[in-house]
């Protein structure tokens, strides 16, 4: 999606500012936000996709004007109002109004570790033969869909060369959307930094992204 | 303008500020009571999650990787041919390092990491990524400017050095293996492990040189 959160390449936003002994979190309730939204996510719910599309879908005065974990907080409860474990109401009274419905999915902090040090692999059984090759040219589609996509704005209707396979992994324009995993090969796609950026592109600069096979065309 | 864990863009009081902390303080402890009290959350494995990210998985892991590639050819070899399998050698594995891809710098070319789309980067070696990684800045500029962004870092390259800035834009995890630093040799791999900084695996740093640790 166009979204506020497609930033490679937009102006403005000032100096990067890295701050010396960056504590971890910031405040308590930080913590809390990443806990919750992993705790939230082992419910099975939705894909990481649809919690990437839930925070994108901020307006951009949102999302600029929000920081990190307020940006997953509104992910977070958007998210479980939309599967029907949260309401307003809710929200508003501070307190449970009706019963959780995938209860029996609770991760519980005994099982937790292992949700964690097991994670959630994308890779899945390679069973289409790829259609591009390492060294081929390949030129990225011009898309500006609606929906959520991984091909950044920057890097679309662009002429790259395919630099790896990196195996066949769920596509996230339809799992982001409950349309299922679709799998797809995946490269990592190299590009010129003048070819992404023209005459005024640093010198020596190149690009990667890792793109799905139907983001490509032979060039 | 600066993007601070907390701050809005706007927010030039340092009043407006802790207001708007208490309120999200706030908002986020009614959604926990919500959510346990639903029993949808264990407030036990919240606490997990956070003690994990806390005080067990950070840029400590990436550092014994990347000390071991120094001095064990074998390991750099495995690492560049499947750094998933490598890094998980160590115990290091899971959330947000399923796919891993080991880059490595050299004089001829340094490596940058970055995600334009949101915050993906490798937790199981170097934890929760810092604010300015996910923040606006650095997402938009790296793409176009990295020399000017190293810059900032206080990092100056030699101009016959290339720059890649690889966008995780699917589930691969990047982790640079920043240059072995000079003066370095004899020391141990633990030795050397304290040379290797955070900044140095994103590729907005390089290591330190020993008398800088």
């Amino acid at each position: 999606m166009d979204g506020p959160q497609d930033l490679g390449g937009k102006r403005n936003f000032g100096p990067i500012n890295p701050e010396q002994d960056e504590p971890i979190f910031h405040a308590e309730w930080e913590k809390k936000v990443l806990g919750l939204t992993i705790a939230s996510n082992g419910l099975g719910h939705w894909s990481i996709d649809e919690g990437r599309l839930a925070r994108e879908s901020l307006s951009p005065q949102q999302y600029y004007g929000l920081s990190y974990y307020e940006i997953w907080y509104e992910g977070v409860t958007a998210l479980l109002k939309r599967h029907g474990e949260l309401t307003d109401a809710e929200l508003a009274a501070g307190k449970a109004l009706q019963p959780g419905l995938r209860t029996d999915r609770r991760v519980s902090g005994e099982a937790m570790p292992k949700v964690l040090a097991s994670g959630g692999p994308s890779e899945r059984p390679q069973s289409s033969t790829p259609l591009f090759c390492v060294g081929q040219k390949v030129r990225t589609k011009l898309v500006h869909p609606a929906g959520h996509t991984r091909l950044p704005n920057y890097a679309r209707d662009k002429i790259g060369v395919i630099q790896a396979l990196r195996g066949v992994h769920v596509f996230p324009d339809t799992s982001a959307h409950g349309e299922g995993e679709q799998p797809q090969w995946l490269y990592t796609v190299e590009f010129d930094g003048a070819a992404l950026w023209g005459p005024d592109a640093e010198p020596g600069l190149s690009n990667t992204i890792d793109a799905w096979e139907s983001y490509l065309d032979p060039a | 303008m600066s993007f601070r864990e907390g701050a809005k863009i706007s927010d030039g009081h340092h009043h407006d500020h802790d207001n708007h902390l208490s309120d999200m303080d706030a908002k986020v402890r009614a959604l926990q009571t919500i959510l346990v009290e639903k029993g949808l959350v264990d407030p036990a494995a919240v606490d997990v999650v956070v003690e994990t990210y806390e005080h067990k998985v950070g840029p400590r892991n990436g550092a014994k990787v990347v000390a071991k590639a120094w001095v064990d050819p074998e390991f750099r070899a495995w690492l560049e041919k499947d750094a998933s399998a490598a890094i998980n050698s160590f115990g290091f594995e899971g959330r947000q390092g399923e796919h891993m891809h080991a880059v490595f710098n050299s004089p001829e070319q340094h490596n940058m990491v970055v995600c334009t789309l949101c915050s993906c980067y490798p937790w199981p070696v170097l934890g929760l990524p810092p604010v300015w990684y996910k923040s606006p800045p650095y997402r938009s500029r790296v793409v176009y400017e990295p020399r000017k962004v190293l810059g900032e870092f206080g990092v100056e390259l030699p101009e016959s050095t290339k720059i890649k800035v690889w966008d995780s834009t699917a589930e691969l995890r990047y982790l640079v293996i920043p240059m072995r630093p000079a003066g370095s040799d004899g020391l141990s791999e633990s030795e050397l492990a304290d040379l290797v900084t955070r900044d140095s695996m994103i590729g907005t740093g390089l290591a330190l040189e020993p008398e800088q640790e």
